[in-house]
């Protein structure tokens, strides 16, 4: 089940190659919208046969390189399940989004559809080796994305996000070869090292390991000091790259936490937790301020990414300090962890996609381009409207659920970190606000091309039908949560006890 | 004392092949040369077969105490003969109709069995005569077209050769001085009582001559100019075969003849590979000439594969993860280079622009080679690097390890300069007109074989594990 999940656009991106490139778009993008719905439709199949909480489900397990210890591993838990959704949910809007790119469709659609397989791969893989390799996979597809489809100085942003993340990842691969040698009989296996918990004595060897996975995902998520490829990168890319880039690939670096810093090394997580917690707060701070002073609406976005992604590895941070909190508080910091995600996910991709729009209309990021708009785009100022409060954490919408959590289960453990981090939430807040009054409100104000004053058209069906749905979802989290929570929590309570040993 | 001519099938049938080409080629009209090429073909599957069959018997020691045939030597055979296979199809573009065609093929032949025979040398004559067949056709080989560059390509060649081969045949004198033997099993022993300071002196100068062959730091410095000035395959030919046996040529003489007690040469050899791979690297980092590219990224690529060796005999994995890099590797690079080979009018890194519209399948071979030369899963170099990387840490030289994470990260950078241009579009695309359909058949098994390597790593690393015959 799983792997027909993962490995369906990619087997779709190769049926694809042999179609020549000269037939009609609309079969490209047809087919990649027929794909990801499919996809979507066999997610939610999975979300409602799983069975009964804890564990994994739809677990597989095959031999792959078995004298070195790695096996093809899947598997979903509480943890990936909401991920591996999002991932769905988020492909499926990109491909309703681009029905109107014409540069090499053909190549365009094969890549969205090869990358889709590589984050849905990453989300269910229960294999350190399987991780690394969907990891890595990621960073390549992405940087052909952006070097190909982004806007002037997409290459050199390209060269950046591909040379930086690739430090990250494999900083990665050699933190999974320290916890190969560490185990005994040496193995890649997430759930046997769960078990084995080979580094549980602490000391310089698992503070080593943990450094390097730390540093890592650190780069992946971004935390402050590793985050300074996400906004070239994300300033440089298509609005639809840049969705997934904010709302699939950064979710990696955070998932990774949970599923492999945490329940591996939980000895030196325990030890480090105030470290990580500092380093989230820092994030939350630095990256509302930053984006507080960006005049360009996109790098803004991207900023508060990072800002959003501080709240993640608070919640993962708090809920490794044990001493002072009980198990009730750990949870729930987790659990806050991984709503986040998806909540980030689904808010975030909205957003990006919708400066993609107003990059369409008028040719450029630059707020100060733009005057009173909602005259003339009610529909795209209202939808705006409506992602910025749900990005700001207004209660109703997913992030809101999100951020409580994380700040109720970590005020116990890190009183004063939390109280700093809770002002992140005012800046937010306040660049929001400022954003939609000089876009949208005032005098009216357009960029216009040399010569001809450019349309300026509202939002289009093909719009409407990506982002919209995408804000309903993370409006229905916000208000019937239950659903979600009913499956994170079971798994955030096994992390809990996983990270307490 | 085993002297059956039947364990050395492989070696023989090279042999057999090299000479039969020449005495037909000297018959043959210079259209019908092609018979030359089918034969030397045969003689490469030929030897696949009989390697194979040799790989279910016991590992031996024949020939005395010369000549060592364990998995290390079996999965050398293997690899340099699929590697000669594939080289054969690089060539025939630009070999085909030559009037020096036969001997072309007759210079590659008798370097993979130069390179097969230095895999398996177990004494040190041996050795040396294995450097000699290695080395002397490959000269030949670099002047083979007689073109200016390749001529100085050609003497730069022999000279280094010439100057670092008798440094390894003084080497070899030392070694007989103080261990009063030249094979392997006796040196051990004889070592341990000898004064350090010669053995140590001894080791340089006979690792010099290995260093030479597989173009390490500090013994590189022919590698750019053969490879620059010299027809694509050839330059293919010399950056990939004699690295499979020099490699294992230095691990078997490190692990079975030298005692770590008396000579601390893991130490050696670690800062030689950190060299290499350093100094292969930041060379390569602003070359625009594809072929210096690839000889400097050939120098990193060896820093990576002397990791394994440094470690030789401290973790299990050493040897499997260096016979299994050297197979990745030799694929992998073969199908860069059999990129070059399909447009040899493309020079620079600029000529590529316009690649992916006009020849997606080399563009796709192209990614898989140079994304697979970093390091990039699922290829065949992952697994290799993955193994090595591990068997590094796990020999106590995990600062090793890390430097080869920097090196890979900043080998990102130009691997990337040559891919990018690939995706822009061209005004004029002469460059880019291709040599013809063989070279075209070699880049695509070359990168199909670069990821099935990868993906089938697990069945292909049981065939390489096992220690060295003692």
């Amino acid at each position: 089940m799983l792997s027909l999940i993962v490995f369906l656009p990619a087997v779709a991106a190769a049926g694809l190659v042999l179609v020549p490139g000269s037939a009609p778009r609309r079969v490209f993008v047809g087919a990649w919208i027929a794909v990801c719905a499919l996809d979507l439709a066999l997610v939610i199949a999975a979300w409602l046969t799983r069975g009964p909480a804890g564990g994994y489900a739809f677990e597989q397990q095959l031999p792959w390189i078995p004298s070195a210890g790695i096996s093809y591993h899947v598997g979903v838990d509480g943890l990936s399940l909401p991920l591996v959704a999002l991932t769905a949910v988020l492909f499926l809007a990109c491909a309703v989004y681009s029905q109107r790119e014409t540069r090499c469709v053909k190549a365009y659609v094969t890549l969205f559809l090869g990358l889709q397989t590589v984050c849905l791969g990453l989300f269910v893989a229960l294999d350190l080796i399987l991780f690394f390799l969907f990891f890595d996979l990621s960073i390549v597809a992405m940087y052909f994305l952006i070097a190909g489809w982004g806007h002037e100085k997409a290459r050199a942003a390209a060269l950046k996000f591909f040379l930086y993340t690739f430090l990250g990842s494999l900083a990665l691969l050699l933190g999974f070869i320290g916890l190969y040698l560490a185990a005994e009989p040496n193995t890649f296996d997430i759930v046997a090292l769960t078990v084995q918990n080979p580094l549980a004595g602490g000391g310089a060897y698992a503070g080593l390991v943990l450094l390097a996975i730390g540093i890592g995902l650190a780069v992946k998520t971004p935390t402050v000091p590793f985050h300074t490829w996400l906004p070239p990168a994300h300033t440089e890319a298509p609005a639809a790259g840049s969705a997934i880039l904010a709302g699939v690939l950064l979710k990696m670096g955070t998932y990774g936490f949970v599923r492999i810093a945490m329940p591996l090394l939980p000895t030196s997580w325990r030890q480090y937790a105030v470290v990580i917690v500092v380093v989230g707060v820092v994030s939350v701070l630095y990256g509302a301020l930053v984006a507080l002073a960006q005049t360009d609406l996109k790098r803004m976005i991207a900023y508060t990414s990072v800002n959003h992604m501080g709240y993640v590895v608070l919640g993962v941070g708090a809920a490794g300090i044990v001493a002072g909190t009980g198990e009730q508080a750990r949870q729930l910091a987790t659990t806050g962890a991984v709503t986040q995600m998806v909540a980030h996910g689904l808010i975030t991709g909205a957003l990006f996609l919708l400066a993609g729009v107003l990059y369409e209309r008028g040719r450029t990021y630059d707020i100060g381009a733009y005057s009173g708009l909602a005259a003339r785009t009610p529909v795209f100022a209202a939808t705006f409207a409506v992602a910025a409060f749900a990005s700001l954490g207004l209660p109703g919408f997913a992030g809101f659920i999100a951020e409580f959590q994380i700040f109720t289960g970590s005020l116990a453990a890190a009183p004063v970190a939390t109280a700093i981090a809770v002002t992140g939430i005012v800046v937010t807040a306040a660049l929001f606000l400022l954003a939609l009054q000089r876009v949208f409100l005032g005098g009216l104000r357009f960029p216009d091309a040399p010569g001809t004053p450019r349309e300026l058209s509202d939002l289009r069906p093909s719009e409407v039908a990506s982002i919209i749905p995408l804000l309903a979802l993370a409006t229905v989290v916000g208000l019937l949560p239950r659903f979600l929570l009913d499956v994170i929590e079971p798994a955030s309570r096994a992390l809990g006890e996983l990270v307490a040993r | 004392m085993n002297e059956d001519p039947g364990a050395l099938v492989p070696e023989l049938l090279l042999l057999a092949g090299a000479v039969l080409g020449v005495l037909l080629g000297s018959w043959l009209p210079r259209r019908r040369q092609w018979v030359v090429r089918l034969l030397a073909a045969a003689v490469c599957v030929a030897g696949i077969a009989a390697t194979a069959a040799a790989m279910a018997g016991p590992p031996e020691i024949v020939f005395g105490t010369s000549y060592a045939i364990d998995t290390a030597t079996n999965a050398v055979r293997l690899t340099v003969l699929a590697t000669t296979l594939l080289a054969l199809c690089l060539s025939v573009d630009t070999a085909g109709g030559h009037r020096r065609e036969t001997e072309f093929y007759v210079l590659l032949l008798l370097a993979a069995l130069g390179t097969v025979v230095l895999a398996g040398a177990n004494d040190l004559l041996l050795l040396f005569a294995g450097f000699l067949l290695a080395s002397v056709p490959l000269y030949a080989l670099a002047g083979w077209d007689k073109s200016a560059l390749g001529v100085e390509a050609a003497m730069k060649y022999y000279l280094t050769g010439a100057f670092l081969g008798v440094t390894m045949l003084t080497g070899a004198a030392l070694f007989y001085g103080v261990g009063r033997s030249t094979a392997y099993g006796t040196l051990r022993d004889s070592l341990t009582a000898a004064p350090a300071a010669v053995v140590a002196v001894a080791l340089v100068a006979a690792l010099a001559g290995l260093l030479f062959k597989i173009g390490a730091v500090p013994a590189h410095f022919w590698v750019p100019d053969v490879t620059d000035g010299t027809p694509p395959p050839v330059a293919a030919i010399v950056t990939t075969i004699p690295k499979i046996g020099g490699l294992v040529a230095a691990y078997r003489l490190l692990e079975v003849a030298v005692p770590t007690p008396v000579v601390d040469w893991p130490l050696l050899v670690a800062l030689l590979a950190a060299a290499s791979m350093t100094l292969g690297n930041l060379a390569a980092f602003f070359q625009t000439s594809v072929q210096r590219l690839l000889a400097y990224s050939t120098v990193s690529q060896v820093g990576y594969l002397l990791m394994a060796v440094a470690v030789a005999g401290r973790t299990e994995l050493a040897l499997p993860s260096l016979l299994f890099y050297l197979a990745a590797y030799a694929v992998t690079n073969l199908g860069a280079f059999a990129v070059v080979c399909e447009l040899p009018a493309a020079r620079t890194l600029d000529d590529y622009r316009g690649l992916a519209r006009r020849h997606p399948g080399l563009t796709a071979v192209l990614v898989v080679c140079l994304l697979g030369l970093v390091g990039t899963p699922p290829t065949a170099v992952f697994v290799g690097k993955l193994t090595v990387f591990t068997a590094a840490i796990a020999g106590g030289l995990a600062w090793l390890a890390v430097l080869a994470v920097v090196n890979t990260i900043a080998s990102v950078f130009y691997y990337l300069r040559w891919i990018a241009p690939a995706f822009l579009s061209r005004r004029s695309s002469a460059a880019l007109a291709p040599a013809g359909r063989w070279s075209r058949v070699g880049a695509y098994s070359a990168g199909v074989a670069s990821v099935l390597l990868g993906v089938a790593g697990g069945l292909v690393l049981p065939w390489v594990t096992g220690g060295l015959i003692t």
